[in-house]
């Protein structure tokens, strides 16, 4: 199948890739760009696992196509750090013990960056509705939604 | 064992950072999806569209001429295993089912039954390729109702399963059946003020884990093998996928990825031996990622089951006699946890007079595996629900009826044995003692609601484990074992070596080994790890500072005995007392000897079984039969709890995972015998937004028969989810729901039943 170039901005960097236009975002994440810190769960837009902020919008990248990616601006879990001072949702996920296996938790904290980044303030129904569309299976969310509790107070100097 | 005293503890107990956080903040641990090699080919799978039928034959022929396609295999490129049991650890496994579940060679005995594999230069043109399969199956009836599958007629999934009077095979789906009995029934039950008969059907569910199944596999022409696979055990994986290519397990390295939960549904294998098969018919790496409908519809899911329960008590309370009799899914192939099933049932109490059935049933379904306290959820949904109509109909608290009853320390177990030191009256009492239970039922406008309780049980596993502490010289320590860190484990294992070394929990260095580095080491389950695997690690750190001492004496010149450690410093009872920092000591070995590393293999048969209850607040939307949970609190007897944070973490997810099967999940299944909800939309676990915060209380009866006090944590708060629940619908619109799940559907039938 004939590839396709695409010039996209990822984590602040402008990236070019060559991909099929069956390809998707997520794919071409992992496997063509080499970012495999977002994961697969699903393909079908359920679990999150696979959530980029996409021109400010949380999205799940299995269902945006690679191409569709073009003069887009992409932020993935490796973008959230500065250098190796981590994220505050980074630090108070471990310091919550916020996640378990890990696989749901760059979803989490993608979507939970997007959250904050619109709404910094936000009440736990808030949080709860904003992180509906990722699954965690192990922890029951209560650390999760602590820790983004925790994240948004620190961020607002609380 | 070492003494337990909790304010001696200075690691056990705190809550570190993880040692594997930071990678899983950042995204950049390694799951088996991530793994990439090169030269890579990737792997897919052609799947039976029926439930039941013959196959025929298979023409590969237009698949294997695509372009791009490098294999396609069928079970003929597999050897062929014969019948027979074979040990994997302390488990008896059945190599040929265990072969034929991966891939089917004449029969397909569930929708999504692997029949083919092809490897391609990409997933797109090995998916695409697979389709090209034609396989001519002779379709047959399917049974998928353990009640219909135990009738004389139904079809035979497996020919010459049973065995008759004669010894001779006869055509059977109940591939076991056991019993535990003692006392006398018929007294007990004529001794009863109260008796309460219950039927109840539970549905098929799936541990849910949110990365689907993984392997990368490279065989070499030496036949040397490597597989990286994300693996509940790398040891166990490698013994099946042995089994299963008739390959001696020495000849296969299996590195373990991380993984993204397992729940007991990663300790079999499914991609693992075709992936190595396809990579030695390729010559080249092979990676296959599963899609989440097979994993939905064909890994191993936990079995629904039909269950009746009679028990009767006297008019104090105490209960006279209980009888159980439980049918569980096995799947396609025998091996339902209906074993485990009834060992759990009625285990918390003291019950002289009981029979407990329990069968083992194949169904045109995939092949049933682990799921946290396999078993024991299906079994208590039963028991505590009839416990609670019994406790209400002698009017009796149902918290007072459980503790009037409750197994203690010398309680006959139902299995047999008699429990050690226990602690489910603590559990009783800490419940009761709860902010939850103390207060006020709260008010929802427009809806019923109502307040639930029940208990559950676990036995907890020991099993094989194998650890080596090394010290650095800078004066920290690596910590080494065989055990996949899921939850938390990594950073329990170096608790405990820094506990015993007097380190801080950073200044060990916790590492999950492969195959080859280091000794067996049995799956992650049974919420064994930090117990067994704990043992091993206490014990290898033992050993270290068995080595330091006799290495500081000798630098002193006296006997090891003369040496003592405390606080972190080896100090010489002789000799002007001399002293010495561990660091420092560290510092010295390449000059006074060289390194000191410790090891342990163990195998502890010190179980501590866990005991939980929990609390239930529902609102019930008796419309739409919608049960919003408003409140929930587990409390259990942990043990010792070494990082409470996790602890509490395996307890929430355990009640998330319990609510979901109360609530939701359900494998639901069209006449073609075709599981028809193969996505998370339809197969709906609990979101953020279904659950409150979930209240936990740690009640620490230690474990004697651990060094620090280490019960497993991990499986029982799955246990009274479902009950608890329904104890509360019926506390909320007086509906007594017999049927999992509670889905809307169902609770709006029950209640306009009821209301005529």
């Amino acid at each position: 199948m004939k590839k396709v170039h695409v010039q996209t901005t990822v984590n602040g960097e402008e990236t070019e890739f060559l991909c099929e236009p069956r390809q998707s975002l997520l794919e071409v994440l992992r496997d063509v760009v080499g970012y495999t810190g977002t994961k697969e769960g699903c393909l079908t837009g359920d679990c999150g696992a696979c959530s980029v902020i996409l021109d400010g919008r949380p999205t799940d990248s299995c269902l945006v196509l690679g191409v569709e990616a073009e003069g887009k601006d992409i932020t993935t879990v490796e973008g959230l750090a500065d250098g190796d001072t981590l994220h505050p949702l980074q630090k108070k996920f471990l310091e919550h013990a916020a996640l378990q296996c890990g696989i749901c938790t760059p979803g989490f904290l993608v979507t939970s960056k997007a959250l904050l980044d619109r709404n910094p303030n936000p009440t736990e129904h808030e949080i709860r509705y904003a992180l509906a569309g990722n699954l965690c299976r192990c922890t029951g969310y209560d650390k999760i939604v602590r820790a983004v509790q925790d994240a948004a107070a620190e961020m607002q100097g609380r | 064992m070492a003494a337990q005293q909790e304010h001696k503890f200075k690691v056990i107990g705190t809550r570190p950072i993880r040692h594997d956080g930071v990678d899983k903040v950042t995204g950049r641990a390694q799951y088996g999806a991530d793994i990439s090699l090169a030269g890579l080919l990737h792997g897919k799978v052609l799947r039976s569209p029926h439930a039941h039928a013959r196959i025929k034959s298979i023409d590969t022929s237009a698949a294997a001429a695509m372009p791009g396609v490098k294999a396609v295999l069928t079970a003929q490129d597999f050897p062929e295993i014969g019948p027979g049991m074979a040990a994997m650890g302390e488990l008896p496994i059945n190599p040929q089912h265990m072969s034929l579940n991966c891939i089917a060679r004449d029969k397909v005995l569930y929708d999504g039954h692997v029949v083919a594999a092809v490897a391609a230069t990409s997933p797109h043109i090995a998916e695409e390729a697979a389709k090209l399969i034609k396989v001519d199956y002779e379709v047959l009836p399917h049974v998928q109702s353990v009640v219909e599958a135990m009738d004389d007629k139904a079809p035979i999934l497996i020919p010459g399963l049973g065995k008759g009077e004669d010894g001779e095979p006869t055509d059977t789906n109940v591939a076991n059946h056991l019993q535990f009995a003692r006392g006398d029934l018929a007294e007990g039950f004529a001794a009863a003020e109260v008796v309460i008969e219950r039927e109840f059907d539970t549905s098929m569910v799936h541990q849910g884990y949110i990365e689907p199944h993984n392997a990368v596999a490279q065989y070499s022409s030496d036949g040397q093998s490597t597989i990286w696979v994300s693996t509940q055990g790398a040891f166990t994986a490698r013994d099946q996928t042995a089994f299963v290519l008739d390959m001696p397990p020495s000849k296969i390295k299996v590195i373990p990825a991380e993984i993204g939960g397992g729940f007991g549904g990663k300790i079999p294998i499914y991609y693992e031996p075709i992936a190595l098969m396809l990579s030695k018919h390729t010559g080249k790496p092979v990676k296959m990622v599963m899609s989440r409908a097979d994993v939905l519809k064909a890994t191993g899911p936990t079995p629904g089951s039909h269950i009746k329960v009679k028990m009767g008590a006297d008019k104090d309370g105490k209960i006279t006699a209980a009888e159980v009799w439980m049918a569980y899914e096995a799947g396609g192939f025998p091996g339902s946890p209906v074993g485990a099933g009834c060992m759990c049932v009625i285990a918390p109490y003291d019950i002289e007079n009981l029979q407990i059935d329990g069968y083992d049933v194949l169904v045109n379904k995939p092949k049933t595996a682990a799921y946290r306290a396999p078993g024991a959820t299906n079994a208590a949904m039963g028991s505590e629900t009839v416990i609670d109509e019994l406790a209400e109909k002698l009017g009796i608290d149902p918290l007072e009826f459980r503790r009037i009853n409750g197994a203690k320390e010398g309680t006959a177990q139902p299995a047999g044995p008699k429990f050690g030191q226990i602690g489910f009256l603590e559990t009783l009492e800490a419940a009761k003692d709860s902010d939850h239970f103390k207060s006020e039922l709260p008010q929802v406008e427009g809806r019923r609601v109502g307040r639930g309780l029940a208990s559950g049980f676990w036995f907890n596993a020991g099993f094989q484990s194998s650890a080596t502490v090394a010290i650095n010289t800078d004066g920290t320590a690596n910590v080494v074992t065989g055990s996949t860190d899921i939850g938390g484990t990594r950073a329990s294992c170096a608790m405990i070596a820094a506990e015993v070394l007097c380190l801080k929990a950073e200044e060990v260095h916790p590492v999950v080994a492969d195959t080859e580095s280091i000794g067996h080491t049995d799956m992650t389950g049974g919420s064994r790890v930090t117990f067994a695997t704990g043992t091993a690690v206490y014990e290898a750190a033992q050993d270290v500072l068995k080595q330091l001492k006799e290495r500081a004496a000798k630098s002193w010149k006296v006997d090891a005995d003369k040496v003592v450690f405390q606080d972190g410093v080896f100090t010489c009872t002789e000799n002007g007392n001399e002293s010495m920092g561990l660091k420092e000591l560290a510092g010295k070995l390449p000059r006074t000897g060289g390194p000191v590393a410790g090891r342990a293999s163990v195998n502890p048969r010190g179980v501590g079984p866990g005991f939980a209850t929990h609390v239930v607040d529902v609102a019930v939307d008796e419309e739409t039969g919608k049960v919003d949970v408003l409140r929930y609190t587990a409390v259990q007897d942990v043990g010792k709890a070494v990082h409470p944070s996790y602890v509490e973490g395996q307890m929430q997810g355990g009640v998330a995972q319990g609510v979901g099967w109360a609530l939701n999940e359900e494998y639901v299944y069209g006449e073609d015998g075709c599981m028809q909800n193969t996505g998370f939309l339809d197969y709906r676990m609990p979101t953020c937004l279904d659950l409150p915060m979930i209240e936990t209380v740690l009640v620490e009866v230690p474990n004697p028969g651990h060094p620090v006090g280490v019960r497993g944590v991990g499986e029982v708060p799955i246990v009274p989810p479902p009950a608890a629940i329904a104890n509360a619908i019926y506390n909320a619109t007086g509906v007594r729901m017999l049927d999992l799940p509670m889905s809307p559907p169902r609770v709006t039938k029950a209640i306009l039943e009821k209301n005529g």
